[in-house]
């Protein structure tokens, strides 16, 4: 009776829930699915993807050198490309279809789309001025409610340069680490679009940005406000953890119970999905002691971390991250620039790779984003020079499926296998080689960018009808 | 005698250790553009290079370096940096690159700031930089001080060439310096050198309400050319003007650094000789003076003429220094793809070894393996410009150098992250 009388000033999106859940259960014949259609619900993805491939031509690349993304390695390989899917991928002797197009790939190699799990393309575009400065929501340490696709600007011309430069065909997009609780990422296709939402990697999960340490408490400290110390941040993380944990529980309750609807929280509801294990969490931590802490923060309140970003000290707790299933998001060899990036060390990817765990090459970086593989090549010599046995496509897995893993999209992308979303590059020459680019970029099995083709190049609007337009950037 | 003479080749600051050395059998690159020599062997002698290439004489006392399979190189110079002005950057206690809201500015000289004990500097001879222009910063107008040409050595003496410069923002960056507009930044460049010329005439008598005594008398220098005016600017109008401004003030020895849009001007700068220390691989229109920006900008400009070398402003210019290999390799990258402009392997080598000191016109001293020059040479497992090369071996002035740094010390100590029977503060 009280829930019919507070439908009406409910959003539409709900179903209002006529009767008690005592009387649904008699009328429904004991079926909870049935009752539980009759909750109060609402959209958990109100701003759904529009992306669609472009038409993309079947194409066969033979000849080349393949990394798969999986840490394989086939010479004289064969990539077969139909329908925006990878069709097959295998030696010298595999079948090459009828009526496809062949590229020589002699002397080339092909490997999946790179994906960069760290960017803020968009939300701190070019130009770097104010006006589009959209990443960080600095008006308070916890902000789970914002999202960083609200504040992506699909005209940053830097998608067209981790394009064309980079290889990249895929990239998550976080908030800042200004708050402990920065906001939902967004994982974009790297697809020219009018919208943002035409950009969204579609179905992907969502992620949640945290941040450990300096930036939070100098941003916040600074201001007289909590968190002014690393103990502010912990505190301040906890607290919101348990009012997240309380939410969730009132909403159980109400799904399994029934009664009011609790009161919708836009933030906790972020929250709720990443205690639930829907929403992945991004944590941009640098220092080994404070990702140990973390680690038990979340068993403290049950979730689990898909990565931690920036994490220059990874190598001083390599088996803890391995033990933990944690992903470490790496630079290869930045250092120095702040107290808590002073110990950063070249050999930390390779280090936290002989370990067993999971290493990531990132750039957060709208420079180093066109260059990931040459990233990934530095971290992969520095690791052998201290002999360390790591493969060549070892290190194109960094910046594709251990990438394409921790943002939850790994079964659809990442590496090179049947079934999966044709986001392939051909690269000139080995792509750990300084003197390498990319030829050719295809996403979903669209060709969308062509060194050889000036047409296969997208020119944002922002810089349409200036100088340089167009040019090879 | 060997004693005394080693006492005053210790007083004039002559490196104290420097050995007679020829480095034979490896692929030897002069620095200066040419093509690499194989087989090639390298002489020093007295922390200079005696001879470099094929046919070369070796001395009977000469410590012999056999570098066959390897490549053997002058140090990378990096043509634009803050690298011992600060620790950790974001550490103020640890920052001297600016001096912020301090009284002075032309009259800043970075010597007596620069710790050759800082970290980076270590980091980046491993990595094979032996020298480096360093520049201050901008505190409360467009000049920002005297920088400096060090070497990144590892002893306490590393001022190669003093007051090497006096650094300025133009474009965006001097707009703000100068109160909010281009016209002010004109306004306030040419009241102040017109100040300093006054102070000139008369130095006992100056007094300005613009121009300090102290920033007056440091400005001499320029104005009568025997020190060059280093110059930020990026957008291709302002790289015009200044190039007008240049013709204003004949005895200004100019040079531009940053110069993204240089390419939509380069004959003109190739005219006017200015030379310029350019960021290779901006490519992203990040402001809105380098809205033209391409990688392709300095092979277009070394085409034109244009007297070029790669310098890193305003990117991880006190931490990466390293990364100027990395960036002439992608301009030799760039030079296979349609369309674009890259430089060729001699090139790009020249641009972050004899370039550099090229345009602060020291290249008689160093930057290349010529006769003469100091005796910075590197010895590389493979081509320097690669990824996966790295240096074996590193020379300063004809001393060999420690390779040692605290990234190598960490990378010891946590080789395996678990601990042993103590805790990791004792594996040292």
């Amino acid at each position: 009776m009280r829930i019919a009388l507070l439908a009406p000033l409910l959003s539409i999106a709900m179903v209002g829930c006529a009767a008690s859940s005592s009387d649904n259960k008699v009328q429904s014949n004991g079926s909870a699915e049935t009752d539980k259609t009759e909750r109060v619900r609402f959209s958990d993805n109100p701003y759904p993807s529009t992306y669609k491939p472009y038409p993309s031509a079947a194409t066969v690349i033979t000849g080349a050198t393949v990394y798969d993304g999986e840490g394989g390695r086939i010479d004289s390989g064969v990539v077969f490309l139909s329908g925006g899917k990878i069709v097959s991928v295998g030696g010298p002797d595999t079948a090459i279809p009828d009526g496809a197009t062949v590229l020589d790939g002699t002397g080339k190699y092909v490997t999946p789309g790179i994906i960069d799990v760290h960017s803020h393309l968009g939300n701190y575009p070019s130009p770097s001025v104010d006006a589009v400065s959209d990443g960080n929501e600095v008006t308070g340490p916890v902000t789970p409610d914002v999202w960083a696709e609200h504040g992506v600007w699909p005209q940053d011309p830097g998608f067209s340069r981790a394009l064309a430069n980079g290889g990249v065909t895929s990239l998550q997009i976080l908030p800042g680490s200004a708050n402990l609780f920065g906001g939902r990422s967004v994982t974009l296709k790297n697809v020219a679009a009018r919208t943002t939402q035409a950009m969204k990697f579609p179905d992907a999960p969502y992620g949640l940005k945290m941040a450990c340490g300096e930036n939070p408490k100098r941003v916040y400290g600074s201001r007289r406000q909590k968190p002014g110390s690393r103990m502010g941040n912990l505190a301040l993380n906890r607290q919101t953890w348990a009012k997240a944990v309380e939410y969730k529980r009132r909403w159980d309750k109400y799904a399994d119970k029934g009664g009011t609807p609790p009161a919708r929280n836009i933030g906790m509801d972020t929250l709720k999905g990443a205690l639930e294990g829907k929403i992945k969490i991004h944590n941009h931590c640098y220092r080994a002691d404070e990702m140990a802490t973390v680690i038990d923060m979340a068993k403290e309140f049950g979730y689990t971390v898909s990565a931690f970003h920036h994490a220059v000290e990874s190598y001083k707790i390599a088996d803890l991250l391995r033990d933990n299933g944690i992903c470490s998001a790496m630079w290869a060899d930045w250092w120095g620039f702040k107290l808590e990036a002073y110990d950063g060390i070249p050999e930390n990817a390779a280090l936290v790779e002989n370990a067993g765990a999971c290493a990531i090459i990132h750039s957060d970086d709208e420079d180093q984003i066109q260059r990931l593989n040459q990233e990934a090549a530095k971290a992969l010599a520095d690791g052998r020079r201290m002999g360390l046995d790591i493969s060549d496509a070892t290190a194109i897995r960094w910046i594709t499926y251990n990438a394409a893993k921790a943002l939850g999209i790994e079964e659809r992308t990442g590496s090179l296998k049947a079934g999966k979303m044709a986001d392939v590059v051909l690269w000139n020459g080995n792509p750990l080689s300084v003197y390498s680019r990319p030829e050719k970029v295809w996403v979903d099995g669209a060709l969308l960018y062509d060194a050889n083709d000036p047409a296969r190049r997208p020119v944002s609007d922002f810089e349409l009808g200036q100088p340089g337009e167009g040019d090879v950037k | 005698m060997k004693k005394y003479l080693l006492f005053a080749l210790a007083l004039i600051a002559a490196p104290a250790a420097a050995e007679t050395v020829a480095i034979t059998g490896g692929k030897v690159v002069i620095g200066d553009g040419s093509a690499p020599v194989e087989g090639g062997t390298v002489v020093l002698r007295d922390g200079k290079v005696v001879a470099a290439g094929s046919d070369v004489s070796i001395p009977a006392d000469a410590r012999r370096v056999d570098a066959t399979g390897r490549w053997v190189t002058p140090g990378i110079f990096a043509g634009f940096s803050r690298v011992g002005l600060s620790e950790i950057g974001a550490v103020s206690q640890t920052n001297d690159i600016s001096g912020g809201s301090s009284a002075y500015n032309a009259s800043i000289d970075v010597v007596p700031a620069i710790n050759p004990k800082a970290s980076a500097i270590a980091v980046n001879r491993t990595a094979g930089v032996t020298r480096a222009v360093v520049a201050p910063s901008t505190g409360r107008n467009i000049f920002a001080g005297f920088g400096a040409v060090i070497d990144l050595g590892q002893d306490y003496d590393a001022i190669t060439k003093a007051r090497a410069f006096q650094f300025v923002e133009f474009g965006e960056s001097g707009a703000a310096e100068a109160g909010g507009s281009r016209s002010a930044l004109y306004a306030e460049f040419r009241s102040m050198l017109a100040e300093a010329a006054r102070y000139a005439r008369g130095p006992v008598s100056y007094d300005s309400d613009i121009l300090t005594r102290s920033d007056a008398r440091a400005l001499q220098d320029v104005i009568n050319g025997r020190v060059r005016l280093v110059v930020h600017v990026e957008r291709a109008s302002d790289i015009l003007q200044l190039i007008k401004l240049g013709r204003e003030y004949p005895r200004i020895k100019l040079v531009m650094v940053g110069v993204s849009e240089g390419w939509l001007v380069a004959d003109k700068i190739a005219a006017s000789g200015i030379p310029v220390i350019a960021s290779a691989l901006n490519d992203l229109p990040e402001s809105f003076e380098s809205i033209a920006a391409t990688q392709s900008n300095i092979g277009r400009m070394k085409r034109a003429g244009v007297n070029i070398a790669i310098g890193m402003i305003n990117d991880w210019d006190q931490t990466q220094l390293r990364y100027s290999a990395q960036y002439a390799g992608n301009l030799v990258a760039i030079g296979k793809i349609p369309g674009a402009s890259g430089l060729s392997w001699d090139e790009a080598f020249a641009a972050i070894t004899s370039g550099p000191a090229k345009t602060l016109g020291i290249d008689g001293r160093i930057g290349s393996l010529r006769p003469g020059r100091a005796g910075d040479v590197v010895i590389w497992d493979g081509d320097p410009l690669e990824l996966s090369s790295a240096p074996v071996m590193v020379m300063i002035d004809g001393v060999q150098q420690s390779l040692d740094n605290r990234q190598a010390r960490l990378r010891e100590r946590y080789r395996t992250p678990e601990e042993d029977t103590l805790p990791k503060a004792y594996e040292r």
